[in-house]
């Protein structure tokens, strides 16, 4: 019987079986952030096991709340800044150079497909978009990761979700996710890997398949996993060049990992997103979910645009292609947070950054910041937030805060206006 | 083997997240003390109060899905720095169950009828838990007993005392 590209890792990364259902896997790439990696230094030192497995396979930043607000959080950059040096490790990302995680790393190249990616964040499955399994982990678990480069999982049923038809104007990959979440509810993927393809997802790009594959535990779900194609070989050219002939041999090359034909699923969804329209989050769930339309003219104090789901550039060009020429609301206050300084700099080049700020909005450097209410833009009790990032948790921008997850496009046109509205309007 | 049990808080509502347990803005703090007094905080339930409804609590019950949204393991390390040593629901959100075993502490999983018959004991319940044998008694307003199943490997972990230990004498 076939295998699914998660059975695939799972076998060739296998360390061992404690139990009929759960593996203990090899880990490839041990990513660290300043949240929740220096509870796991400390403990390692106090219990006198500072080491890691292998400082290579380790990659760390700093991104949460960079530069530091007070000096709790300097503290724990210090505490993360101190360990990357100590321990050797070169792929460590301070201010200047740092950026979201899920956004940062996988530009650097990081990830491949057929890798087993672990970090404390829950994000994480985000990187499944390069056909790697990459799931989000707690501190114990990535303590072992770095200190033995392994990591426990129940092995995990896989759902597969095809994306079918032609996606309109003005609808976009976050739409999508949020479509599926809908659809699947906020746990209906739970200990599951969400396999998501079909035509509209091999035409995507990576930052559009990124944007799926991160709010996959949105679902529940363990990680989202894209088949690795040309797309992929393609955004990884520059790193992998030594390593193949062509691009084509590379795209050969990754196809090991793809689900087989008779591969066999728990559950099968198909999406035609030929009708969709842009969709928002009303509640404090992510599932709860409706039409743009259904929402117009509901007030909103704040657009965040940035985040591990859509501070990438092409969700900045999306956000701008609205915002030329205009200027937002004089109610709403608007912010910018490119992910990375490499987005940064092409939105620079691109004249995005002058839109952005012709049209009223602060521009920040890049970091985590209002996504988790942490600096950069926390909500006032009562306040309301239109946001292209992925939780709108009661409190999570900010105790007594609303958010409204939507898209880049969508999010630009509640800045314009000051309230929700359907952005395929405004253009 | 520690011994698992304690006075009951009932937390009545499915889909309850890391972030209700321990908001974000408390993830700057270094150690898992500092935690101890912003337990749930965030919850809103009717009549539920968090600094008065946790003292003298072992045990969390509640319903399905808990623990989603975060990765962050403080959610478990506030139940243990409050000495709340098991959580028992009808489903966990992955990352949060495994973090719980991770840290030796029991995620227990109940069906429905038998979740329902806990929510039925009235407000003054203690529970406790043989880990060994699976099963699970509390006494209320009467007293009832069910059993429930770990997997193998999770009992293992309970009994390491969590995964480091397990992790580092094995590999
Ligand atoms: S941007 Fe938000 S969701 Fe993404 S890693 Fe940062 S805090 Fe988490």
């Amino acid at each position: 019987m076939g295998k699914t590209i998660t059975e695939k890792i799972f076998e060739t990364h296998r360390r061992d079986n404690p139990s009929r259902n759960n593996v203990v896997l090899n880990i490839d790439v041990v990513m660290c952030h300043e949240i929740t990696t220096p509870i796991a230094v400390n403990d390692l030192q106090e219990r006198g096991l500072d080491r890691v497995f292998d400082p290579n396979k380790i990659k760390v930043v700093i991104d949460h709340v960079t530069p530091s607000k007070d000096s709790k959080t300097a503290t724990q950059a210090k505490i993360l800044r101190d360990w990357a040096r100590r321990q050797n490790i070169k792929d460590f990302f301070d201010i200047g150079a740092n950026g979201v995680c899920h956004a940062l790393f996988p530009e650097k190249g990081f990830i491949r497909p057929g890798y087993t990616v672990i970090m404390g964040d829950s994000h994480t499955c985000t990187h499944g978009a390069f056909g790697a399994f990459a799931a989000g982990i707690g501190t114990t678990d990535l303590e072992v990761g770095i200190f033995k480069g392994v990591c426990s999982f129940r092995l995990p049923e896989t759902m597969k979700i095809s994306i079918i038809g032609e996606l309109p104007q003005g609808v976009y990959a976050k739409d999508v996710i949020l479509k599926i979440i809908k659809e699947l509810t906020v746990n209906g993927a739970t200990d599951k890997v969400m396999e998501i393809c079909g035509p509209v997802v091999d035409r995507m790009s990576m930052e559009a398949r990124m944007t799926l594959c991160n709010m996959a535990i949105e679902a529940g779900a363990t990680c989202g996993v894209c088949m690795p194609d040309r797309v992929t070989a393609e955004y990884l050219w520059p790193f992998i060049q030594d390593e193949y002939e062509s691009i084509d041999a590379a795209v050969e090359d990754f196809k090991k990992w793809h689900s087989d034909a008779d591969a066999k699923y728990v559950a099968e969804l198909t999406l035609d997103v030929s009708d969709l329209v842009p969709q928002v989050t009303y509640g404090f769930k992510p599932d709860e979910v409706k039409d743009i339309t259904e929402l117009e003219g509901s007030r909103v104090d704040q657009v965040y645009m940035g985040s591990c789901t859509n501070g990438r550039i092409e969700d900045l060009r999306a956000g701008a292609e609205i915002l030329k020429g205009k200027k937002i609301a004089p109610t709403v206050r608007g912010i910018l947070s490119p992910a990375t300084p490499k987005i940064y700099n092409q939105a620079m080049e691109e004249g995005l950054i002058k839109i952005y700020m012709d049209a009223g909005f602060c521009v920040t450097n890049p970091t985590c910041g209002a996504c988790l209410g942490m600096s950069n833009g926390v909500l006032a009790e009562g306040e309301v937030c239109a946001s292209t990032t992925n939780r709108n948790f009661n409190g999570r921008m900010g105790k007594g805060g609303m958010v409204h997850l939507m898209s880049p496009y969508s999010a630009a046109a509640a800045a314009v206006k000051g309230f929700i509205t359907d952005p395929r309007k405004i253009v | 083997m520690k011994t698992f049990g304690g006075p009951a808080l009932f937390l009545d509502r499915n889909d309850i997240n890391t972030d209700e347990i321990i908001p974000a803005k408390y993830l700057t703090e270094n150690s898992k003390l500092a935690l101890k007094p912003f337990i749930l905080e965030d919850l809103k339930l009717p009549g539920f109060d968090p600094v008065r409804d946790t003292q003298g609590v072992g045990v969390v019950v509640t319903r399905s899905n808990f623990g989603c949204g975060s990765s962050r393991e403080h959610a478990v390390w506030v139940f243990e720095v409050n000495d709340i040593n098991v959580v028992i629901g009808e489903s966990f959100a992955r990352i949060f169950r495994q973090n719980m075993f991770n840290c030796g502490m029991p995620a227990i999983e109940l069906g429905k009828d038998d979740l329902d018959a806990l929510f039925g004991l009235g407000d003054k319940v203690e529970i406790s838990i043989d880990i060994e044998t699976e099963t699970l008694t509390a006494k209320g307003n009467k007293e009832i007993a069910c059993g429930f199943s770990l997997n193998s490997f999770d009992k293992d972990l309970v009994k390491a005392g969590g995964w480091l230990a397990y992790a580092d004498k094995k590999y």
